[in-house]
């Protein structure tokens, strides 16, 4: 008889090495049509050889970017999910077998040695977000690829309320147009708008988690989301950065109350190749991969 | 320059100082021959911490790259490697371009003007891999001929590897010093401006926060 924490184990291991190597439906959707708006020469070389790296990880179960990232997890749990901790202790040995299986490049450097711990598990590492969810027995994990040159764009700051919405919307752009360039658009990118740095970083975050292009439900913060993904494609940027007439996929934006003295932005973004997948898991150990139709899981 | 297969320009490494003076911004090419990956970790040692490099790489290629790597029998096989962000390497990509004899520099996002410089100076020039694409990155490579520098972890060894028909590769570097991608972000700032406004203006009476 194996455990729940080595069944847990085995059904997150595919999980992630499923997240390493295919897209999420969205994402492949969205690539697809914004191909097809894109003009020949660069942009249509580089989507070629997107789509082209697409299918060759798929067939060869390979990681379809050789920066696998760190590994953030967004947990949901009910309150009558009776395996939250084993859950919990199943995240890390997943992880550690997903890099030596090769679907993970060992990322994770203690920055107090320096050295790469080599299976991606460290101090605070693999991220785990947890969130308990009353009259609910099954638990929703969430897994978010970060990779390094995705991230460096990445940033938040306490603006003065006096800045208000162009200040908010100023650094949005400034972000964009100085480090996406890099960060291998077409981007998808994530606001936070809160009382704190940190808040508003961790609801940038979140924000990405949402499906791709789908709107805030708040009217007015879906119009600044349109008229943000709008003013984000006219800076030309491009695929790669190459130029182009789209640079990002989707800007979502989340938001929290702010404090009277503080209008605090945060900004996340992901690369084209968004890696994130949804894992549903029942009380009876059951489970799908909500992200990725057609995965088969254990 | 070099031969084509499949309408394809190939390039093969080690480069003669022509192939590469032929090259112009915008010139799409593939490479043949030995390709060697150095990213951040690779440069300090060398030009911060003064470590010899135990690579000679005169007319080769660098690749800002850091790999999956995994080891089966005794023998390193690649499984996925794609470009990381050069412009981190731009503090270092002039003298390390300089003392090595580099010819091509492999990466994505572009680099600045120090790099564009060295490029002319030296007869070298810069290209863009498409990020993200490390699966087709893989395929081509044929063997992984050494590794040097493996405590630096597998993202930033030194990996010696030979590839063939590695590509699409963008030259957005000549050895003129002319930069494509430099243009394209001076367009992207000029224009954030008026951008903000727009959004602000058709978002304000909405939205105050």
């Amino acid at each position: 008889m194996s455990s729940v924490r080595d069944v847990l184990a085995r059904l997150l291991l595919d999980f992630i090495s499923t997240v390493s190597v295919r897209l999420p439906d969205d994402v492949l959707e969205h690539l697809t049509r914004i191909s097809k708006v894109e003009e020949p020469g660069f942009a249509g070389l580089v989507y070629e050889a997107m789509f082209r790296n697409i299918e060759v990880a798929s067939q060869r179960r390979i990681p379809l970017c050789q920066d696998t990232g760190v590994l953030e997890f967004f947990i949901e749990v009910g309150d009558g999910f009776p395996y939250t901790a084993d859950l919990l202790e199943a995240i890390p040995e997943a992880v550690v077998r997903a890099t030596e299986a090769g679907f993970l490049r060992p990322n994770v450097v203690d920055p107090t040695t320096g050295r790469n711990t080599g299976n991606n598990v460290g101090p605070n590492l693999p991220w785990v977000d947890l969130r308990i969810v009353r009259g609910v027995d099954h638990a929703n994990v969430f897994l978010y690829l970060a990779g390094g040159g995705s991230s460096r764009p990445g940033s938040a700051r306490v603006l003065d309320p006096a800045q208000g919405l162009e200040g908010v919307v100023r650094y949005v752009l400034e972000d964009i147009a100085e480090y996406g360039p890099p960060a291998c658009p077409p981007l998808a990118v994530g606001v936070g708008i809160g009382p704190t740095a940190e808040i508003a970083a961790v609801l940038s975050k979140r924000a990405l988690l949402r499906p791709l292009g789908s709107k805030n439900p708040d009217p007015k913060i879906a119009l600044l989301e349109e008229e943000l993904v709008k003013a984000v494609n006219t800076l030309g940027i491009g695929p790669q950065g190459l130029s182009g007439k789209v640079t990002a996929l989707a800007v979502h934006v989340e938001y929290a109350g702010r404090h009277p003295a503080t209008v605090a932005v945060g900004v996340s973004t992901s690369c084209w190749a968004m890696r994130r997948g949804h894992l549903r898991i029942e009380k009876d150990l059951s489970a799908r991969v909500l992200s990725h139709g057609g995965v088969k899981l254990g | 320059m070099g031969v084509l297969s499949l309408g394809r320009t190939v390039i093969r490494l080690p480069a003669s100082d022509e192939d590469i003076l032929k090259l112009e911004v915008g010139d799409v090419i593939y490479v043949d021959g030995i390709v060697v990956t150095a990213r951040d970790a690779v440069h300090r040692r060398f030009l911060v911490d003064g470590v010899p490099l135990p690579v000679d790489l005169r007319g080769l290629a660098i690749f800002h790259a850091g790999p999956v790597m995994v080891r089966q029998g005794g023998r390193w096989r690649c499984v996925s490697i794609g470009p990381t962000t050069s412009e981190r390497m731009e503090p270092y990509e002039h003298d390390f371009i300089a003392r090595t004899g580099v010819k091509l520099v492999i990466g994505k996002g572009g680099m600045g003007s120090k790099t564009a410089e060295a490029c002319r100076r030296y007869g070298a020039a810069y290209t863009i891999f498409p990020g993200g694409c490390g699966a087709l990155g893989a395929e081509a490579v044929e063997e992984v001929l050494g590794v040097e520098w493996l405590d630096l972890g597998i993202p930033e060894a030194l990996w010696i590897l030979k590839v063939r028909e590695l590509g699409p590769l963008i030259v957005t570097i000549d050895p003129r010093g002319n930069n494509l991608t430099e243009e394209v972000r001076r367009r992207a700032r000029s224009r954030v401006d008026e951008a903000i406004h727009e959004v602000v203006g058709r978002v304000g009476r909405e939205l105050k926060l």
